[in-house]
């Protein structure tokens, strides 16, 4: 049985996912999200959207309950929360609309109007499959087809003259026997790689650190949606530049001074050992706050041209404002750009830019 | 009904239900026809979704029920256990992978639901047929759906359901006003003859002493102002009952009055089950109770049905479980009535040890609790039968919202207390009075509603809200006069902008009328 509730159910998920979009860039900026993801969804806490009716307020309210305690103690902490819950007043509760990565990704791409990546076809992954598709007169036992065996001894009897409706045997013999057959069917299977890079030295603080994880989760959850496997690599530097778990990518301060050229350079090596650029779509994305070593910068940008930007989809420069840094990077990268498609850059200095700033690196469409 | 599950029970259902109805008729309980329908947890969902009834409209607030239904379900969160509509036939669902224990518990629990729903003097006005009712609006409201568009006719049901409480729970069983007739010209009154002026008998070269004639002047003007101010009311009295108001008098289209007026009916049905929840719950809990453990139960069942039983009644410290209060309440006045524990003897007894022992041996328990449920409701109910006594034993405390540490804390275990909050929560559903003023406010077609302020604040981003949807249905700017923070406080929206206003209303003879209405 169909259910009713079904067309109710896709309308208020239709409105969930409106309000969700609407309100994308407050969620986005607030990072909110990231702390509920999840396994394959994210719950989103969503005040708006009961009815509103008149209601008292919190003030002056309260209610009647049972149990132990003194007058004057407060009600435990979990009690004591405004809002949901407490009181008998009812509803007033939060509501978490759960949705899942894909639908997120599809919210985040109309939003922004996000082309969808084309992943680099040819040289992808070939995976083969078996599909049970037709049917042959030999095979293993374990994959006989038992409706058509019995469809096909009962043809026979009826036509020899064997069956007997009122004693309905059926045997099958071992002409009757008919079993499953597969093909071979081969799949492009087109796999991804996302390589963070990050500034971790003295100049970069906690905010800053928030704005590029609030900005990796955004650009993990779309690459993902084009992508069935998608792996990332973490690199953190300073003066010298070391593979980290994703943990560690955020939660590592280092001081002294930057070498940007460290990260490239561990960057090309991981490419060229674990992702070689035949197989892999790989994206490689690079925040900091663009303060670098003087002399390094050279060094840094022939690493770019020659060894990454030939192998990899996308590079993305990402610029946090820092109180400390000069903000220079911006400048060299950004003038090396030229006509290269495979390269962007962009300004993220609060919050309110990682929107733009998402849109920048994934409208390339790669 | 055109319902699209299947009635016919299983065998052993059907025997149980035979054995448990007969039980129940033993015990004196009055019924309708019960018809119990098994079905699975999701469909279960779906109905409670729908608020009992699988043929209702269409709106995605029930969707959003049913999301947070199925949740809590899938996550093993909560389970609905029994669901019963007030219906002649009774339908009530059964969820089939409930065990044996659990289908004995659930039918013990729905024939007093079923005999509450029959008995009870609230219930009285409410429809038996209202399965069909809720289909046909159903339908209607689905060819509005076809005819208008679904985003307009959702839109005009969004609006609706935001004020489908603001009804008049008492106009059932009160004639407030006379039934306003369409068809009726006569003039309102007669004017007084001459120009209504008191005169007192004089001799002409007196009169202007005996009758100043500025004190006539102003006796005409006053007059004349009240009658003025008398073809102005409208609404004549102040009235609670928004959505009939809105009805006759809002300029809606057709399709946009049959809705509301749907809202309205299903507002009005649904009102006797809010305002006799404690006792309703109550009444089956005890019914079940006492079916099972008196006749029902076998002695493997015991265990199971102990911890199901427990765990319908669990009590959290700030909110009291109605199942509990009433099923407590109803024993106690059992216990109070067998043992004659009431009365002006037992009141003005002062001997605690002759009270401990107190028992007149009139067994009239069973007979008052018939009555009880009979002729209360939850107000009256917690009114005339909560005691002292009854608080301590069941640990009541009142508690209150500190603003400074921004939490809840006990208040007091004063039993005046305890009683005031738990009535206040009850009182008008525990929401907010609102009244319709004046339907022609600044004579100029506005809106002017009250809100009758009782101790606590509106919430006032909800109430904003809510005014923006009745601007829409009346179409003209709406204001609403309350109190906040102590201050007379004027809200208003005009269809594009909100404004608060402290100062409250100008018409200062509107409120003294209103005054008059408590």
């Amino acid at each position: 049985m169909g259910q009713k509730i079904e067309r109710d159910h896709q309308r208020f998920r239709k409105i969930v996912r409106g309000k969700v979009k609407s309100n994308l860039s407050k969620y986005i900026s607030r990072g909110e999200m990231i702390g509920k993801k999840g396994k394959d969804f994210i719950s989103i806490p969503l005040p708006s959207i009961e009815i509103p009716q008149f209601k008292y307020g919190q003030k002056n309210s309260g209610g009647v309950g049972a149990g132990e305690g003194q007058p004057g103690q407060p009600l435990g902490p979990g009690q004591g929360q405004p809002g949901p819950g407490a009181g008998d007043q009812p509803g007033g509760h939060i509501l978490e609309v759960e949705l899942t990565m894909e639908e997120m990704a599809s919210i985040l791409g109309e939003e922004l109007a996000l082309p969808r990546i084309e992943p680099r076809g040819k040289k992808n992954i070939i995976t083969t499959r078996d599909k049970y598709t037709g049917i042959r007169q030999t095979g293993p036992e374990s994959l006989r087809h038992f409706k058509r065996t019995f469809k096909r001894a009962l043809k026979r009897q009826i036509s020899s003259g064997t069956y007997d409706p009122s004693d309905p045997v059926v045997i099958p013999i071992r002409a009757d026997k008919q079993y499953r057959s597969w093909k071979e069917v081969k799949q492009p299977q087109s796999v991804a790689v996302i390589i963070y890079m990050m500034d971790v030295s003295g100049s970069m603080t906690d905010e800053q650190k928030e704005i590029v994880r609030i900005e990796a989760f955004w650009i993990d959850t779309w690459i993902k949606a084009h992508y069935q496997g998608v792996e990332t690599v973490y690199i953190i530097h300073d003066a010298a530049a070391q593979e980290v778990d994703e943990h560690t990518f955020y939660h590592t301060r280092e001081s002294g001074g930057t070498k940007i050229s460290s990260a490239y350079t561990l960057c090309d090596k991981i490419i060229s050992a674990r992702y070689p650029p035949s197989e892999w779509n790989i994206y490689a994305f690079h925040f900091s706050d663009g303060d670098n070593w003087g002399d390094d910068i050279p060094h840094c940008l022939k690493i770019l041209q020659e060894k990454i930007l030939p192998a990899v989809n996308l590079f993305g420069y990402g610029q946090v404002e820092s109180p400390y840094g000069s903000g220079e990077f911006y400048d060299y990268i950004h003038e090396m750009i030229g006509s290269r498609t495979n390269i962007v850059c962009s300004r993220i200095p609060d919050r309110d830019a990682i929107l733009g700033s998402i849109k920048e690196f994934l409208g390339t469409g790669r | 009904m055109n319902t699209p599950y299947d009635t016919r029970l299983p065998p052993h259902l059907a025997a149980l239900k035979q054995e448990i109805e007969g039980y129940a008729r033993d015990y004196g309980l009055d019924f309708y026809e019960t018809i119990f329908e098994v079905i699975d947890a999701e469909d279960l969902n779906e109905i409670a979704a729908y608020g009992g009834f699988p043929t209702r409209y269409p709106h995605w607030s029930f969707g959003m029920q049913y999301e947070e239904l199925k949740k809590s379900y899938d996550y093993g969160l909560s389970k609905i256990y029994e669901m019963v509509i007030n219906n002649d036939p009774c339908y009530a669902y059964l969820m089939r992978s409930n065990h044996t224990v659990d289908q004995k518990l659930v039918m013990s629990h729905v024939y007093g639901h079923c005999d509450f729903f029959k008995n009870n003097a609230y219930f009285a006005h409410t429809s038996r047929k209202m399965m069909d009712e809720m289909a046909n609006h159903g339908a209607r409201i689905r060819s509005y759906v076809e005819k208008y568009g679904e985003d307009e006719v959702e839109a005009f049901l969004d609006r609706c359901m935001s004020i489908d409480d603001l009804i008049d729970i008492h106009s059932v069983a009160i004639k407030r006003r006379a039934p306003s007739s369409r068809f009726d010209f006569t003039p309102e009154r007669e004017p007084p003859a001459g120009d209504g002026a008191t005169r007192f008998k004089s001799k002409d070269y007196m009169d202007e002493y005996v009758n100043p004639r500025e004190v006539l002047r102003a006796e005409v003007e006053q007059r004349k102002k009240e009658q003025e101010q008398l073809a102005r009311s409208f609404p004549e009295q102040p009235e609670k009952d928004v959505l009939l108001f809105l009805i006759e008098h809002a300029p809606l289209k057709h399709w946009q009055r049959d809705i509301l007026s749907i809202i309205r009916d299903e507002a009005y049905y649904f009102m006797p089950q809010g305002m006799t929840k404690i006792m309703n719950e109550g009444w089956a809990s005890y019914w079940h109770s006492t079916i099972m453990t008196q006749k029902a139960l076998t002695p493997s069942e015991l265990i199971d049905y102990a911890d199901h039983h427990s765990g319908t009644m669990a009590m959290s410290r700030t909110r009291l479980n109605p199942y509990k209060l009433g099923i407590e309440l109803f024993r106690d006045i059992e216990f109070r009535w067998n043992t004659g524990r009431f009365g002006k003897e037992w009141e003005e007894c002062d001997d605690l040890e002759k009270k401990r022992t107190w028992d007149k041996q009139l067994g009239l328990g069973r007979q008052k609790i018939f009555e009880v449920r009979r002729i209360h409701n939850d107000i009256t109910f917690i009114d005339t039968f909560l005691t002292p006594e009854f608080c301590v034993e069941h640990k009541f405390f009142t508690y209150a919202f500190q603003e400074q540490a921004g939490q809840y804390y006990i208040e007091s275990r004063d039993f005046e207390k305890i009683k005031q909050r738990l009535l206040f929560s009850l009182t008008n559903f525990g929401k907010p009075w609102i009244y319709v003023i004046d339907g022609n406010y600044r004579n100029r077609g506005e809106l002017l509603l009250k809100h009758q302020h009782s101790g606590i604040d509106l919430k006032l981003d909800q109430a904003n809200d809510t005014l923006a949807n009745i601007q829409f249905i009346w179409g003209r700017p709406v204001h609403l006069s309350t109190i906040v923070d102590g201050k007379p406080t004027t809200l208003s929206f005009d269809g594009t902008d909100h404004s608060i206003k402290s100062g409250g209303e100008t018409d200062d003879s509107r409120r003294s009328s209103t005054g008059k209405t408590r």
